[in-house]
């Protein structure tokens, strides 16, 4: 058993790292006077996620999040299964090169060009979709890297055995090597989702209006323009922004937590 | 033999192309468009070489991110990795309500860092925002946090620590439930105490973790401006701009497309010998398999 000065330590830290998250709970659950006045008889309320609800298009913005978010994941998953199983099963000319620069992407990622990704989105002509916020990261050095991993673990024998059957490349992999992968497919789902979600920037740059803004842009703009800093209504949506994903955490913790770790040792 | 070779080109061609096309070509197309000027109504771009270069090293505002940026990479850093460890130790061992303490801790990085920041931008509202009213009842006088030179960077420093400890304990705690529980038990026969085997077995023992979390944190201190963008934008007088805030301040509020490509290139220099240092450092690492 551990010494309570320790217990106690962990709890004070534990504390204090949700104690942000209680302030704006605490205020979206209460009715303005209370936003910053903590009272225990203070009476609880929607209304604030009513009034954000209805002053911004979140439903919408909703929608397009999720739509991101899925066309983001399904692409990554064919074309890292893919890549990863060229480069983990087959010999060939400039294989290791072409390794190096996939590896490249996980310096400089998409995050820091966004200049010239804006050029290019602009000469396509798709400024302001989802597809545009969605191709730079379609093709993820990460999923390569990790599927190619774990592609590498699967023992030689049952890929020989499946094409002595007669199976073909694509049945092989999909056959042998993505059900063995499975684990590692939930784990990047879940980290390739929550950062996707969670994505600024770029959606900033690229979206124009409320047709493919997702969440994150939505809730800037809707706590930028003049809301006449009313907190609690934008607590409230700050909230609603995340709910989703959080309740998803919360249900799924232990899916999420050793996600994350698997996702992170290599 | 050579067929095979077809066949893996073309399982990789689909991602290839996307990656030339939008990790690739961009790097290098922001090496070339930082040699011409931005092109303008009525006057086309034109090659002006090194001007832009020129032009950056002569701007106080890309000195200033810059030293922000180190600023903000040196106060994050060291702090977040520090409290992960602490967290990771902490959650590791029998603790009662260990469940809701790591969960506490990692609640924040689920969080979208836009989320964060409004959460965060309430808490630091000069006169009824938390923060006020603590110091407030402290007897303090009241002071803009955000809002004044000296406080704003530390605002956002404060925030990020904050939103990433608990991502980075999350890998603490994977390595450290891969220690073999014969080491602790052989030191304490040996009657080593606590504090000596951490220094001694744990903390060597962590030392790949240590700088596989150390270059992410490093990564995010130059790819993450989200707060900047909901907290301060930059201010107040360029008090708290990043590196990346800039370059979005020049490319899509100035639309001064020349001089973002050159401050890109900047921070794409300062990305690739970041890569180049990892490589030689963690070389044994990644190739192990």
């Amino acid at each position: 058993m551990r010494r309570a000065p320790e217990t106690l330590a962990a709890w004070l830290l534990g504390v204090l790292w949700i104690l942000p998250l209680a302030y704006a709970v605490w205020t979206a659950f209460h009715p303005k006077e209370y936003s910053a006045r903590f009272v225990l008889t203070a009476p609880l309320t929607l209304h604030n996620f009513v009034e954000a609800w209805q002053a911004a298009p979140f439903a919408r913005y909703l929608v397009n999040t999720v739509a991101l978010v899925t066309l983001i994941l399904i692409a990554q998953l064919v074309l890292c299964t893919l890549a990863a199983y060229a480069f983990a099963r087959f010999e060939f000319v400039g294989r290791d090169l072409a390794f190096m620069l996939v590896l490249i992407q996980l310096m400089i990622m998409p995050d820091i060009l966004i200049v010239e990704n804006y050029r290019t989105m602009s000469r396509l002509g798709v400024l302001d979709t989802i597809v545009a916020i969605g191709l730079p990261y379609m093709a993820s050095a990460f999923g390569i890297f990790l599927l190619r991993q774990t592609f590498k673990t699967v023992p030689r024998e049952l890929d020989d055995a499946a094409r002595v059957e007669g199976t073909g490349v694509l049945g092989t992999l999909w056959r042998v090597y993505v059900p063995l992968a499975r684990p590692v497919y939930i784990a990047f789902a879940l980290v390739s989702v929550s950062y996707h979600w969670n994505n600024f920037l770029w959606p900033l740059i690229v979206t124009n209006s409320v047709t493919s803004r997702p969440l994150t842009v939505g809730l800037q703009v809707f706590s930028s323009t003049d809301q006449g800093v009313d907190w609690s209504i934008i607590t409230a949506a700050t909230l609603l922004t995340s709910g989703p994903l959080l309740v998803a955490f919360v249900l799924f913790q232990r899916q999420f937590v050793q996600s994350f770790m698997r996702a992170g040792i290599r | 033999m050579q067929q095979r070779g077809i066949v893996a080109w073309l399982l990789l061609l689909p991602a290839a192309v996307l990656l030339a096309a939008f990790t690739h070509y961009p790097a290098l197309a922001t090496l070339y468009h930082s040699l011409f000027s931005t092109p303008k109504a009525g006057r086309p771009s034109v090659w002006i070489g090194a001007e832009n270069y020129q032009a950056m090293l002569a701007d106080p505002v890309f000195w200033q991110s810059l030293r922000n940026n180190a600023l903000f990479a040196l106060g994050t850093i060291p702090t977040s990795i520090a409290l992960a460890l602490a967290m990771a130790l902490l959650v590791n061992g029998k603790l009662r309500g260990r469940a809701v303490v790591r969960l506490a801790y990692f609640t924040p990085t689920i969080l979208p860092m836009i989320a964060v920041a409004n959460i965060w931008l309430f808490f630091y509202t000069p006169g009824y925002g938390l923060l006020e009213q603590v110091t407030g009842r402290l007897g303090l006088p009241s002071h803009n946090w955000l809002g004044s030179r000296d406080t704003a960077l530390g605002c956002l420093v404060v925030v990020t620590v904050w939103k990433e400890a608990g991502f980075f304990m999350i890998f603490y705690l994977a390595a450290l439930q891969a220690i073999a529980p014969v080491l602790s038990e052989a030191a304490s026969i040996e009657g080593a105490g606590r504090w000596y085997f951490f220094r001694r077995v744990t903390f060597p023992l962590l030392m790949p973790t240590t700088l596989f979390v150390l270059v992410n944190a490093v990564i995010n201190s130059f790819r993450l401006v989200d707060h900047v963008v909901v907290m301060t934008r930059g201010g107040p007088d360029n008090a708290s701009s990043l590196l990346l805030y800039y370059i979005y301040d020049v490319g899509f509020k100035f639309w001064d497309t020349g001089y973002a490509a050159a401050l890109t290139m900047a921070l794409l220099v300062i990305l690739a010998s970041l890569a180049i240092g990892q490589f030689t450092l963690l070389d044994r690492r990644i190739h192990y398999r």
